[in-house]
This record gives structure tokens, sequence and C-alpha cells, in this order.
């Protein structure tokens, strides 16, 4: 079986390295190989660079060469798709070379767009890109007092950034004895802070108690660079000094290109990861890319990338799938003064999240160093 | 003008209110949207980010396996 896996960050690499570790004996003997397209020879750990936002990393801590990474025995090329032909079986690169397949596994992410949003790239600062975290780090550093505003759009990677952001930025901002200087302004399109009902009932106290102010029903239309201000949807209009931006994402523009799903979101089938319709059978969708109305987050390329590989080594070895994926997410929340609690959570059970604690907080830490072992498909 | 169906079902999150508001980003104006929910608060927050925008409630019923079923339609 002709395995061929689009995509190397999360979704792609978790997924190729547990069906290589799996499938081994048939990679051996030749009766399957992965191939590994991607358009980069780096993997960055995306989740890093809220913390290089606050100066608690740099940008080179997060990436790896992605060949180190892989399993033996997949092949690995830097060689972006550029045409899906999933009717004749085959993708075409940018170096013009075909791979033909009996497997396609489509992982290629999300990208923050900015540009979607009037005035709101030349307007504000973000960390969604290594780049713009350490353009976040340098204006958050000369901040001298004012009103730092958060607005957000949808859809967005890492439902909890918008809280974590906040809370990092207070602490920021009260350990460099600016807090009596600067009001913080949260805002939020839908009626409560944020879209996990319980995870909002715990953090709307938490602003109270650390005088972050908030408005919700607010959907960012354009942000008046001259006068200073975001405007809404709902026709609300907010003053800023610093804005601090969650942009709207979109999926791969070569997803869109090919036809392959609106904004880059693959219709998926929620169980089997499938894609949706007539050609759907031999292509399975992980992580960003899905439309799949999930977290569009780590753990959940994570979990997919799991479900999807033990499934694959089920098919080549017993003739057909073992597991349906249930929705599951695990997401972290760091929640100021080195503390953290997490959501986790799948189709079917809502997350309870309990009290931030310092060991959470470690925990997270030390898996930001451990995740590579995930990327290895060991943890 | 075109109808698109979003399921919504077992999304805690973002969940079904930010899944249509997404989706009406991508919508023309006079095209509607059924969203399916298994949440009940969605019969409630829904309509009240539709009335706050200035979109339209077209309807919102409760099927027997207790889905809802809630369309609206862009307007502006």
């Amino acid at each position: 079986m002709r395995i061929l896996v689009i995509g190397g960050g999360m979704g792609g690499t978790i997924f190729a390295n547990h069906l290589a570790r799996r499938i081994h004996h048939e990679m051996k003997t030749g009766k399957a190989r992965i191939t590994m397209l991607s358009a980069s020879h780096e993997h960055v750990y995306q989740p890093g660079w809220l913390y290089v936002a606050m100066g608690r990393a740099t940008p080179d801590e997060l990436v790896r060469e992605q060949q180190s990474l892989l399993e033996p025995g997949i092949e690995f090329h830097v060689d972006p798709v550029e045409e899906f032909h999933l009717a004749e079986n085959h993708v075409k690169c940018k170096s013009g070379k075909v791979h033909e397949y009996d497997l396609i596994v489509i992982s290629t992410g999300s990208r923050a767009l900015p540009e979607k949003v009037p005035g709101l790239k030349e307007n504000s600062i973000n960390c969604y890109t290594a780049e713009n975290a350490v353009e976040f780090f340098k204006q958050l550093s000369d901040f001298k007092g004012g009103r730092i505003v958060v607005t957000v759009g949808l859809p967005h990677k890492c439902p909890m950034i918008p809280l974590e952001i906040t809370f990092a930025m207070h602490d920021f901002i009260k350990d460099r004895g600016l807090l009596d200087k600067t009001e913080f302004y949260y805002t939020y399109p839908i009626g409560r802070v944020h879209s996990l009902e319980n995870v909002a009932k715990w953090a709307a106290p938490e602003f109270d108690r650390m005088g972050i102010k908030y408005e919700t029903l607010f959907n960012m239309k354009e942000v008046d660079g001259k006068n200073a201000q975001v405007l809404s949807e709902e026709g609300g209009a907010v003053k800023y000094d610093l804005l601090v931006a969650v942009p709207p994402h979109k999926g791969q523009e070569v997803i869109e290109k090919n036809g392959l799903g609106e904004n880059g979101w693959i219709p998926t089938n929620r169980s089997s990861l499938h894609m949706e319709g007539e050609h759907g059978k031999n292509v399975l969708v992980l992580g960003d890319t899905t439309n799949l109305p999930i977290s569009k987050a780590g753990s959940t390329a994570h979990f997919e990338a799991e479900v999807a590989a033990e499934n694959v080594a089920a098919v080549i070895k017993m003739g057909r799938p073992v597991r349906s994926y249930d929705g599951k997410v695990f997401c972290f929340i760091e929640a100021g003064k080195d503390r953290a609690t997490y959501a986790m959570f799948d189709y079917k059970t809502p997350p309870q999240p309990k009290a931030p604690t310092g060991a959470v907080h470690t925990f997270k830490m030390s898996y930001n160093k451990l995740y590579w072992a995930t990327a290895r498909g060991l943890l | 003008m075109s109808e698109r169906v979003v399921d919504a079902r077992g999304s805690f999150c973002p969940g079904p209110l930010m899944e249509l508001i997404s989706n009406m980003k991508m919508m023309q104006v006079g095209d509607t949207l059924e969203l399916l929910s298994t949440d009940a608060g969605s019969a409630a927050d829904v309509p009240e980010w539709i009335k706050k925008v200035g979109h339209e409630m077209v309807d919102t019923e409760q099927d027997g396996e207790g889905t809802w079923h809630i369309r609206v339609r862009k307007a502006k």
C-alpha cells in the first residue's frame, strides 16, 4: 500500500510515525510505503509562540528539522503539492513531480489572515507566526500604559489563546509596575468570555478579580487606525492604545484552489475522518484542515492522527478499521502567575475545568519540551 | 440564493454559535443557513446574536431526537 501524507505539521507527523511503528514489518518487506510531502524542512511547535510573545522563549527553541523527527523508512520530500487529482489517485508537486498513492492523508493546517479584516494587519499585533510573536514582544515591552484591547476573529486556531494571552499580558504588565497605568479590555464573539461554557464560568470571575473589563457579542468588522478604534458587526466601537488580535483563519490556499473545501476546510466525516464525497474513500483528513465543528488545536490533530494511524494499520493487517474518532480534545489553559488548568472534552462530554494550579502549569511547561516525543509518535 | 447546513451537533468548542458566525461570513446576502445543534442554549443565543447584528431568524424547531434546527438568513 502506498500511503502519501501531505503536510509535515502535528497531524501528518504524528500519523506517519505512529503508522510506521505499527507497520514496520510491512514497510521492511515492501508491502507498504509511507511518503511525506511538506512545504518546509522545519517542524514548528506553534503553541510555543505565546511564550515568545511574553519573552519566555525564543523562536529557535520551537523548531526542529522535520527529517529528524520521522521514523526510519518514511520518505520525506520538501516539495509542496500544487494539484490534487483525487479521481486518479495522484498529486502533482511544485517541482513537477507526480506522486501516486493508494491512500492519501491531508493535514495541511491553517493560517491566520489578519488582512481579512480591514485595518487589522496594520494596526494590531498577534502571535501566530514566529516573526509576529517577536514583534508582539517588542511592542508589549515598549508599552508605557494605556488601553490594551483583545479582539477575536472567527474561526481561529488555539481556542484558549484569547484567555491565555490576556492573563499572560496582565502578568507582564504587572511585573513591570504598569498595572495602575493600564486598562485591559477583552472582547469576544459570543455572549460569554469563552466558547466553552464551563471555562467561561471560571474565567469571567477571574477577569473581575483582576480588573479586566470585557465586552461580549463583539465580532470585529474593521479597525479604524486613524482613530485607534475597533468597530464591530454588532455596531460597537472600542478605543485602543495597543490592539492584540486573534485573527480569523483559513485553511491552506492549495485546498481552496483545488476545490477540496470552502475557505480551505475539507468536509470530513466526524467519526472515520474520511473526506466526504465521491472520492473520499481513500482520503483521510486531519487537524485544522477538516471542517469538523471542533477546536482547531494541536491536541485535536494529535488524537485524530492516532486514531487514523491505528485504523490504517488495522486495514493493512486485518482488512478493516478498528476505531472511530470520538471528538477528543485536550487543551491546557495558562491562567497567569504560573498557574494553569485544562479542558478535556469530546463530542458527548463537556469539559469540567478545575481551579488553576502550579502543578498543571509545571506540567504544561514540561510538555512544551516533551512535545518532540509526541511528534515522534512516542507520547 | 443558496442554503447551507451546518452540523454543530456535539460541538462544545468552538460551539454552535461560533460555527454559525464563521459560516455566515462565507455567505452572500439573502443566503440561508440551517444550524443543527444539540446545545439547548443555541435556541436562545443564536436569536440574540442574529437580532443584535441585524440578520433574520427564519424558524426554530427541535426534532424527536433532541436536535435543534435553527434557520437564519443573512440580511446585510
